[in-house]
């Protein structure tokens, strides 16, 4: 049996990354103890990789686990979360009261805690995701509240919209499935398997069809200060493109890119975009939209962008990074998904023409460059979703 | 009986490959918690080696499920011998058996076909089950795949339950092209896999290129990372570097400084694409070799 300092170390550390948005639950704590109980556990150099093993599930955890390893059992257990990765303590602080208020905070690492982790409600997962990914660095300590910022009627009206963008996609989709229809092939070996109770005789045939792949919708939005007028109302419609869609996810950028479909899959409007607000901690500073989409291809492109994907970016292109990074990461974008598609609140202004130099750059790249600063010129892309 | 750390590192490299300290280490723990292995990385970086490593190192035998879009449980655990069922069928009409009894006998384990996953857990010896590229199979798959690794037996519905003989160790691949679940992350262990870092690189080339010397393998690591520094569509894994090692020590290349050319030339064993070949141009090539020196 471990010595009880090592076990409430270990629970300690447990918290500390659980803290800091990895999913650590009983059994890896469980396992973990087995470890450092066992004989290897002596050698030191073991006891990082093992654990690392152990507790991370992801990349980003693999990334950070060194950080928060080194500061927990080298610190001396105290509580690391203000340096880690540049979270600040103040914009912690609020998520972890949203979500934590009702815990009690002697609790540390203890069996409630985990109980709390592992029936994995959805308000809490989608919480703990998003702490992890979309970690930002606060220009500007306004807290931005989003909630103030759309009247009723705009909201009710975006969700529309967006359902109504679903519907399309759905009619193009059995479209499709007709077409295939012609060159459909006869599956041999499902047609003999499903006639075995005629004695082999194939009265029934089967048909081998290609599974159709829904058009996926993955939108980046720019939530930096120049963008601020437009950013609730487009939340909200992030939020009704995530409910619809079956396959969407969506990114919130400004100096860093935050992957946020999971704290938006929920129903609860209010909620999702409360949890966003917390997010987009980063209104009010720069625009680096190359290195954020640069994040964007290293990590996220692979694994949400499939042949069958369009991308939609929400900016007025006012970017603080370099030009030239911004066109390059453009190029890498247009060569995995099918169409881009650029939305620029600005055009609608009146004798707007693309001068921001990060907009040049990125033009040449963009498939659709429209305006969207109300909801009519969101519902005139219809019919161009509907052709892809 | 586990073996300890430094052991598996030992006979990782006498089967040839050459591991770091952490991916030991993963190995070790996945030996000693009885868990699978979940291996990501990028394309390239040798993540499918790991698991025959690992079937050599036990002298276990290595079943390979190779996951794509659309794999079913027929083509993954079992299916049953239709063709063969029919002709059973057929001659025993013949004879004038009765029917239960043909039915007993058409499914029996005669006209079982066993898939990469049923054979795995049907080993006497537990073999090395390696589930390749797991991302690209659907999600139904995966929450089927998770229900296996727990539980290590099949339900037939014709046959009964199977239940494992021996519980194979499991290594998952995944190339990041599809988010995996968190179920099937948190039941498994993770390593990231990240391209070998030059002094490792340089050992595995010299392991597995017969008759090249020290400072050749050395040169061509440090070349290649430096390659993989460039802006490319399509980064050289460690099989397109032993590709390379192998073509310089085939032209007889002892000093890649004595031989831009030749660099040049034969750098299509590393870069795949049109583009990335016309970005490393005669010029880069040799700025990159005036690094390495």
């Amino acid at each position: 049996m471990a010595a009880l300092g090592t076990r409430r170390r270990l629970a300690g550390f447990a918290h500390t990354l659980r803290d800091n948005g990895f999913r650590v639950g009983l059994a890896e704590t469980r396992d973990a103890l087995q470890v450092l109980t066992s004989p290897a556990a002596l050698r030191p150099t073991l006891l990082k990789p093992a654990l690392r093993a152990l507790f991370c599930a992801t990349h980003s955890d693999w990334e950070r686990f060194d950080e928060i390893f080194d500061a927990f059992w080298q610190g001396r257990g105290m509580r690391q979360r203000q340096i880690l990765s540049g979270i600040p303590s103040a914009s912690h602080a609020p998520a972890r009261k949203l979500a934590e208020a009702h815990v009690p905070q002697e609790a540390l690492g203890l069996p409630d805690r985990i109980e709390r982790k592992s029936d994995g409600d959805g308000e809490t997962q989608a919480e703990g995701r998003g702490r992890r990914e979309g970690a930002s660095r606060v220009e500007k300590l306004a807290t931005t509240d989003l909630r103030h910022v759309v009247d009723p009627e705009e909201i009710a009206a975006t969700h529309a919209l967006a359902a109504r963008l679903a519907r399309v996609m759905r009619a193009r989709l059995v479209r499709r499935d007709q077409i295939r229809r012609r060159g459909r092939r006869l599956d041999l070996r499902r047609t003999i398997h499903r006639n075995v109770s005629h004695g082999g005789m194939p009265f029934d045939l089967a048909w081998r069809r290609r599974k159709i792949k829904p058009l996926r919708l993955v939108v980046l939005l720019d939530a930096s200060g120049s963008m601020s007028l437009y950013t609730a109302f487009f939340v909200r419609f992030l939020h009704g493109v995530v409910d619809a869609f079956r396959e969407a996810e969506a990114f919130v950028f400004h100096t860093r890119l935050a992957h946020v479909s999971p704290s938006l899959r929920d129903h609860d409007v209010t909620r999702a975009v409360e949890r966003l607000s917390l997010m987009a901690q980063g209104i009010g500073g720069g625009t680096r939209i190359g290195e954020s989409l640069a994040t964007f291809n290293r990590w996220h492109a692979r694994r949400v962008i499939n042949s069958r994907t369009a991308l939609m970016i929400v900016s007025d292109g006012y970017d603080t990074g370099e030009p030239e990074e911004l066109g390059a990461e453009m190029r890498r974008l247009r060569r995995r998904c099918r169409k881009i598609i650029w939305l620029n609140p600005l055009i609608g202004w009146r004798d707007y023409s693309p001068q921001a130099r990060g907009m040049q750059a990125a033009l040449p790249y963009v498939d659709l460059f429209a305006p969207a600063h109300n909801l009519e010129s969101l519902a005139a892309l219809e019919p161009y979703l509907a052709k892809i | 009986m586990t073996l300890d750390r430094e052991d598996i590192s030992d006979k990782l490299a006498a089967v040839g490959y050459i591991a770091d300290r952490d991916i030991a280490t993963a190995l070790w723990l996945m030996e000693f918690l009885k868990r699978p292995l979940l291996l990501e990385g990028e394309a390239g970086v040798g993540k499918t080696e790991v698991a025959k490593a690992l079937a050599a190192v036990h002298s276990a035998e290595l079943i390979r499920l190779q996951c794509y879009e659309g794999l079913d449980q027929n083509a993954a655990l079992y299916e049953w011998n239709y063709q063969r069922q029919l002709l059973a069928i057929k001659t025993r009409e013949g004879v004038g058996e009765d029917a239960d009894a043909i039915e007993e006998h058409i499914f029996s384990e005669k006209y079982l076909l066993e898939r990469p996953l049923l054979a795995a857990i049907r080993r006497v010896t537990p073999p090395v089950l390696l589930v390749d590229e797991v991302d690209r199979a659907d999600e139904e798959f995966e929450a089927f795949l998770l229900e296996l690794l727990s539980d290590f037996q099949v339900s037939i519905p014709e046959l009964g339950t199977i239940k494992a003989t021996s519980i194979p160790r499991v290594v998952l691949t995944s190339n990041g092209t599809r988010e995996l679940s968190d179920a099937l992350r948190r039941r498994c262990l993770y390593h990231y896999v990240d391209f070998p870092d030059v002094d490792r690189e340089a050992k595995i080339i010299l392991t597995r290129t017969p008759g090249i010397d020290t400072t050749l393998a050395l040169q061509i690591a440090r070349m290649v990372a430096a390659v993989r520094k460039e802006d490319l569509r399509k980064v050289p894994g460690v099989a397109e570097t032993l590709d390379w090692a192998a073509t310089l020590a085939g032209l007889e290349v002892h000093d890649l400084r004595q031989e831009p050319e030749a660099v040049h030339e034969t750098m299509i064993c590393l870069l795949k694409t049109h583009e990335d070949r016309a970005r490393l141009t005669r010029e880069v090539s040799a700025r990159l070799l005036g690094k390495v020196a």
